[in-house]
């Protein structure tokens, strides 16, 4: 079934066992890989799996530290995206690279203007070309339209426009184009990709939906943490292989008693019929409910978008625009604040460690009793005997591993950083702890004491909700989990339920029967 | 070896500003052989009191990540307010009659005009997301045409007050208790206030985490709106307080007063290492920073420099104090990886 990756006169470029290392991990491990002539090479795997490094380096957004790229015969290299762009390979990222503020043909040909004369711009030349290349990708726009007044589909179009207009293309590379498009857009621009594909264009495709790899792609390859997993044509294989390919086995994390009898527990927690409308039309969650124990880890799982950060920002008061009851022992709340929430009993520790979790201008200890000081405040002074001893106790509650509370937060490892992060949550004392992705960039063994963080304090009758999109780790760290997708909850799993297969097809789910309609 | 060469040099940097104003009095005493006089020390820090007053609420205002572009024209209006009130007291057009207030409830009166521009500056910044920088920037000039307003652009010139009507005595800001001037001792009991305000209370932390990241302080349960709003409040009632103590000093209150003092502040603050970034400063930085800029004036002025070469004399100095600032940090940040680094060894 798998195909055998080597260099030959139908593969376009060649990936000859690139690594790419990076201070403390490595992101690509001897990775080998084929961009097929005129064909869709999907490429597959969750998130940090290496999919994104992989086409950094063949974009020559990033350089590989080992192994070799090859383009037919000829060895290259490319030292930055220019050289990459002279050997015909362009990206589309995630995130639209626009100018909103400026004209469709002034963004198509940014950084490529035709001159007239010496200075003067040749805009009738980029005028008609912008025309020309619109209607070939069946997108007739006026060229003189903001790009910001645009729709996110017709941007991603602008961006296709953009590769476009160098006559050589040859590799174009699509980091989840369809993210943010309609279905309808999505058939659209699969149409361009089949007749860019007609012309000899080869097309790298990443994508986290798998209906829409089997639609449009001929190759697949699989790659999990920084590995090759498998590659195959998709003609030979169905969903589950990839699934499969996709999940693996492996690590190993500290697992939860599975013995408890829940169903005696007090439900310290309660959410009925959240929802969250989407600007524009749509929900960002659809009448969302699920209850939460005492004591319990209750894990969500779904892909990127899928609402679960929303979850905890209505739970924390920071969407106010939401609907549904929230309900704490008994008592419904009126959300109002983030600091009314924290001193219900609420604590989040936010995904993104370095933008919503430290203040990096302040030391270890300062970051660590942020949100309780008001607890340690005599009239308006800080009784900082009482401060130091807490944060002291934290430090050695959740063994974080400093020399000096006074030290910069930053001379702290990513592990200990998280762990400061995770502490000035407990600090408040909370009943409820809310977990956004709390091992994102933290190596397997710091993952591991985090782990053992949250069972410690389940055990102590604290409950959690916690957000991982890693199977391996939610499925070893809750007791149970909800699986998102697309803002509906599809799936809710407990015990025996609980198989990497079910939480990935319940995270496709909500795409289907959203689309549908 | 290395180490101990870096931390050497660390403590120096961090004193480079206290080094810089000793450095400074060496030169001018030298210079000039009436400069090391009790005279000249007084005078120096009664000018210093105005400067340094506005740069303590500067200081807060920039540690929070935010610019006050205000102060010096609440300077002004703030002599206006309260030179009107004891020359020509409030008239009540239906009742017919003129109140004049005793110099206490001036100062009050004055100081809550104050506040509310303050106030005005935070709801803006905070409630309509306007750029600090605008806000404070419209704020100026509404505040400046205010002050314009409030006498045609004229001068208030008689502020003794009035024996009769029971509103003497405002000279005393601009006098001396044992020959120190009031507004020196102003300025020190402020500092003092400012400085425990900042570093042992819930208040002042909030205000560093908010400048250090905004978001994380945010989800932390930091009222950040609440605290910001404050700090703009405490900016302006600085420079209601100086606008009083300049009226007093001068006796008399013009419009025009405190025109550009609020780069003065600026750069006092920033000589004393506050960071235009936000998240880090001190009052003890802030107040060496405004001797430094004043010693460089009177010092000048003494020595017959024009005051075309003392602007472009305190320009420099201002370049090169954010130069080295920039050195240190990323002196920091290196020592930081560096200590992250050993520790995983």
């Amino acid at each position: 079934m798998a195909v055998n990756i080597t260099n030959g006169p139908d593969v376009c470029l060649h990936a000859e066992k690139i690594s790419k290392i990076y201070p403390g991990t490595k992101a690509l491990d001897e990775v080998s890989f084929n961009v097929y002539k005129g064909k869709v090479n999907v490429l597959i795997g969750e998130n940090g799996a290496g999919k994104s490094t992989l086409m950094k380096i063949i974009a020559g957004i990033e350089q590989e530290s080992e192994g070799e790229l090859f383009m037919g015969e000829e060895k290259v290299h490319f030292d930055d995206v220019t050289e990459a762009r002279e050997h015909g390979i362009g990206i589309i990222h995630q995130e639209l690279n626009l100018f909103p503020n400026l004209a469709v043909y002034q963004n198509i040909f940014m950084a490529k203007e035709r001159k007239k004369g010496s200075v003067g711009l040749d805009n009738e030349y980029h005028i008609k070309e912008t025309k020309r290349i619109m209607e070939k990708l069946q997108h007739p726009l006026d060229p003189h339209t903001i790009v910001g007044d645009l729709r996110v589909g017709q941007q991603q179009m602008i961006e296709i426009a953009r590769n476009l207009i160098q006559d050589d293309l040859k590799i174009l590379i699509m980091d989840e184009p369809t993210s943010s498009l309609s279905e309808q857009e999505v058939q659209v621009l699969f149409k361009i990709m089949r007749e860019l594909t007609a012309e000899g264009i080869s097309i790298v495709y990443i994508s986290h939906r798998l209906e829409e790899i089997m639609q449009i792609g001929d190759y697949v390859t699989v790659l999990r943490d920084g590995k090759l997993v498998d590659s195959a044509a998709v003609e030979d294989i169905d969903i589950s292989w990839i699934v499969q390919k996709m999940v693996g086995k492996g690590k190993s994390y500290p697992k939860r008693d599975g013995d408890i009898d829940w169903s005696s527990r007090e439900t310290v927690l309660e959410v009925k019929d959240l929802s969250l409308p989407k600007k524009g039309g749509g929900w960002l969650l659809d009448k969302v409910s699920f209850k939460l124990k005492k004591g319990e880890i209750l894990g969500i799982y779904g892909l990127m978008g899928a609402g679960r950060t929303e979850i905890f920002e209505c739970i924390m008061g920071l969407r106010p625009e939401h609907t549904g009851e929230v309900i704490l022992n008994g008592e419904t709340l009126n959300i109002k604040s983030i600091t009314e929430q924290i001193d219900r009993g609420f604590a989040l520790i936010p995904e993104d460690r370095q933008r919503e979790g430290l203040v990096q201008t302040m030391d270890i200890g300062k970051n660590l009793s942020l949100s309780s000081l008001k607890n340690y405040a005599k009239g308006i002074f800080l009784k900082s005997k009482e401060e130091e001893a807490n944060i002291d106790k934290i430090i050695d509650e959740i063994h974080i591993k400093v020399a000096d509370k006074r030290l910069p937060i930053l001379s702290l490892s990513g592990g200990n950083q998280q762990k400061v992060v995770i502490g000035k949550g407990i600090m408040t004392n909370p009943k409820i702890l809310l977990l956004d992705e709390p091992s994102r960039g933290i190596d397997i063994g710091a993952k591991t004491d985090v782990f053992e963080i949250m069972n410690h304090f389940a055990d102590a009758g604290l409950s959690l909700l916690v957000v991982s999109s890693e199977l391996e780790e939610i499925k070893s760290i809750a007791d149970r989990i909800i699986v998102l997708s697309n803002g509906i909850k599809t799936a809710e799993l407990a015990g025996d339920e609980i198989t990497e297969d079910r939480l990935v097809m319940a995270s496709y789910e909500g795409h289907n029967s959203g689309k549908k309609n | 070896m290395f180490k101990d060469k870096t931390s050497m040099m660390m403590t120096l940097l961090k004193g480079r500003t206290l080094i810089v104003l000793v450095l400074l009095l060496i030169f001018f005493s030298v210079a000039n052989d009436n400069f090391l006089s009790t005279n000249t020390l007084l005078l120096l820090a009664k000018h210093v009191a105005l400067y340094g007053i506005l740069a303590i609420g500067m200081t807060y205002v920039i540690i929070t990540g935010g610019i006050d572009l205000s102060v010096g024209a609440v300077v002004g209006l703030a002599g206006m307010i309260a030179g009107g009130m004891l020359q020509n007291g409030v008239t009540l057009q239906f009742a017919g009659v003129t109140l004049y207030f005793s110099v206490p409830l001036v100062v009050i009166l004055t100081i809550i005009v104050g506040a509310f521009i303050g106030w005005l500056n935070g709801i803006i910044i905070t409630k309509f997301g306007v750029a600090p920088f605008i806000a404070t920037l419209g704020t100026m000039y509404m505040a400046r045409g205010w002050a314009m307003l409030h006498s045609n652009g004229a001068t208030y010139s008689s502020l003794a007050g009035n024996e009769a009507l029971g509103n003497t005595g405002f000279s005393f800001f601009g006098s001396r208790i044992a020959e120190i001037p009031v507004g020196a001792l102003i300025l020190v009991v402020i500092a003092i206030i400012a400085h425990i305000l900042l570093k042992k209370t819930v208040f002042g932390w909030h205000i560093f985490a908010i400048g250090g990241n905004e978001k994380a302080a945010k989800l932390s349960g930091v009222k950040v709106d609440k605290v910001k709003i404050l700090v703009y409040i405490f900016s302006a009632v600085c420079a209601a307080i100086v606008g009083l103590i300049t009226a007093s000093q001068l006796e008399a209150a013009h419009p025009a007063t405190g025109e550009t003092w609020e780069m003065n502040a600026i750069a006092a603050a920033v000589l004393g290492g506050t960071s235009m970034a936000g998240g880090i400063g001190t009052i003890g930085g802030t107040i060496v920073g405004a001797f430094v800029i004043g010693v460089i004036s009177d010092g000048m002025v003494m020595c017959g420099v024009s005051e075309f070469w003392q602007m472009i004399i305190k320009g420099l100095v201002i370049i090169l104090a954010v130069i080295i600032d920039q050195f240190q940090r990323n002196m920091e940040a290196k020592m930081a990886l560096q200590a992250r680094n050993e520790s995983k060894d």
